[in-house]
């Protein structure tokens, strides 16, 4: 999945993946700091699958 | 290839005289030219209409999902890989299938054969000897069969049926890896950056119209409903949004991930021209280096993505 995405052309910094039990508040708040800093890190503030035209039903 | 299919036509009367199947699934004459439609021969007069040439690209397990009659199906080496992956997945009986292998040497790509063309192609005359004849209103062009092939079928290794009863002609020299790569074209999009990549994603799907040949044409495709066409929950929306298209295309391939064996039905089927190939086979790429697996090798193994190994890699996990 990730490989696939990456080959799609989405950055690897916004890419992450990580096991974290319910239990490891301290290493979420680790991994969601490390997350949001490396995707702000990008040059390129392109946002990606997001969809800007209003949803068709 | 006239043997192919006197041989294919003989061994399919035998099987319906013999009453060993209901029907044969093989191919006739489609309506347009460079492209064959299946057929399903039930007696043997209907047998008749077989044919076999360069034409013959949609993968014909596309239709034995959950059948329940005695059927006969020719194969060629992705066809048969095809029914191995419908075997293990439970969506038919090997008892109910007599497979007729069929060596095969590549078929052709219509969209390269119309870009060649000089105004819309009537007929094509495969002359057997490794070049290709089409003909139009003021105009016939006689090509090299190689020069014209899918690329899906350039880069083959394995044209040979893995699973048969019986072969329709002699084994053809398999290609190997080292000779030809079949992730050439993977290679080249994974060396462009993030941008470009992104870019040339953008651009591969700017023809899309969302006409979904390419899931229909697929054999892994047959969910009865497809997350696509759900509207409750609706998982994609059904606009030509480029992000809609791509999200239907990035997941369709991941849903085939593993189980892809690269027959290029979807590309053969698209009316525009997309190459859905450029992320079907990073995939199949990454099945061969990460897990050592090819899709449809055998009938009792079942797929990566279905199992769990203790080693399993996931050096993508922090």
């Amino acid at each position: 999945m990730k490989n696939l995405l990456e080959h799609m052309g989405i950055e690897p910094e916004r890419l992450h993946f990580s096991w974290i039990s319910s239990a490891e508040s301290t290493k979420f708040v680790d991994v969601a700091t490390k997350v949001t800093e490396a995707a702000k890190s990008l040059e390129n503030k392109e946002k990606k699958f997001v969809k800007t035209k209003p949803k068709v039903a | 290839m006239k043997s192919y299919t006197d041989n294919i036509k003989e061994i399919s009367k035998r099987l319906l005289k013999e009453d060993k199947v209901d029907m044969v699934i093989g191919y006739r004459t489609g309506s347009v030219p460079l492209m064959h439609q299946p057929f399903f021969a039930q007696n043997q007069e209907e047998v008749d209409e077989f044919v076999w040439d360069s034409n013959c690209g949609l993968n014909l397990a596309n239709y034995i999902t959950d059948r329940t009659e005695r059927i006969g199906i020719l194969a060629t080496g992705c066809n048969s890989r095809n029914i191995a992956v419908h075997i293990v997945e439970g969506k038919i009986k090997r008892e109910q299938l007599y497979i007729i292998g069929i060596p095969c040497k590549g078929m052709v790509d219509r969209h390269k054969l119309s870009a060649m063309a000089d105004g819309d192609i009537t007929s094509v005359e495969d002359e057997n000897n490794g070049s290709i004849t089409i003909t139009g209103q003021n105009f016939s062009k006689t090509v090299d069969k190689a020069e014209v092939l899918q690329e899906n079928c350039s880069v083959c290794v394995h044209r040979n049926p893995v699973i048969y009863d019986e072969l329709a002609a002699e084994e053809v020299t398999e290609q190997k890896r080292d000779d030809v790569d079949p992730y050439a074209r993977v290679k080249e999009i994974e060396a462009l950056s993030p941008e470009e990549k992104w870019a040339h994603f953008d651009d591969l799907l700017s023809d899309c119209i969302r006409c979904y040949a390419c899931r229909n044409a697929c054999p892994l495709c047959y969910c009865p409903l497809c997350f696509v066409d759900e509207s409750n929950p609706q998982w994609v929306g059904k606009s030509i949004d480029h992000t809609d298209v791509r999200t239907f295309h990035f997941l369709r391939a991941y849903h085939c991930a593993g189980r892809c064996t690269d027959c290029g039905a979807c590309v053969r089927s698209c009316p525009v021209g997309i190459n859905v190939r450029d992320f079907t086979k990073k995939l199949e790429k990454d099945c061969l280096e990460l897990f050592d697996w090819e899709a449809g090798l055998n009938t009792e193994q079942r797929p990566p993505l279905d199992t769990y190994r203790p080693d399993d890699p996931e050096e993508f996990i922090k």
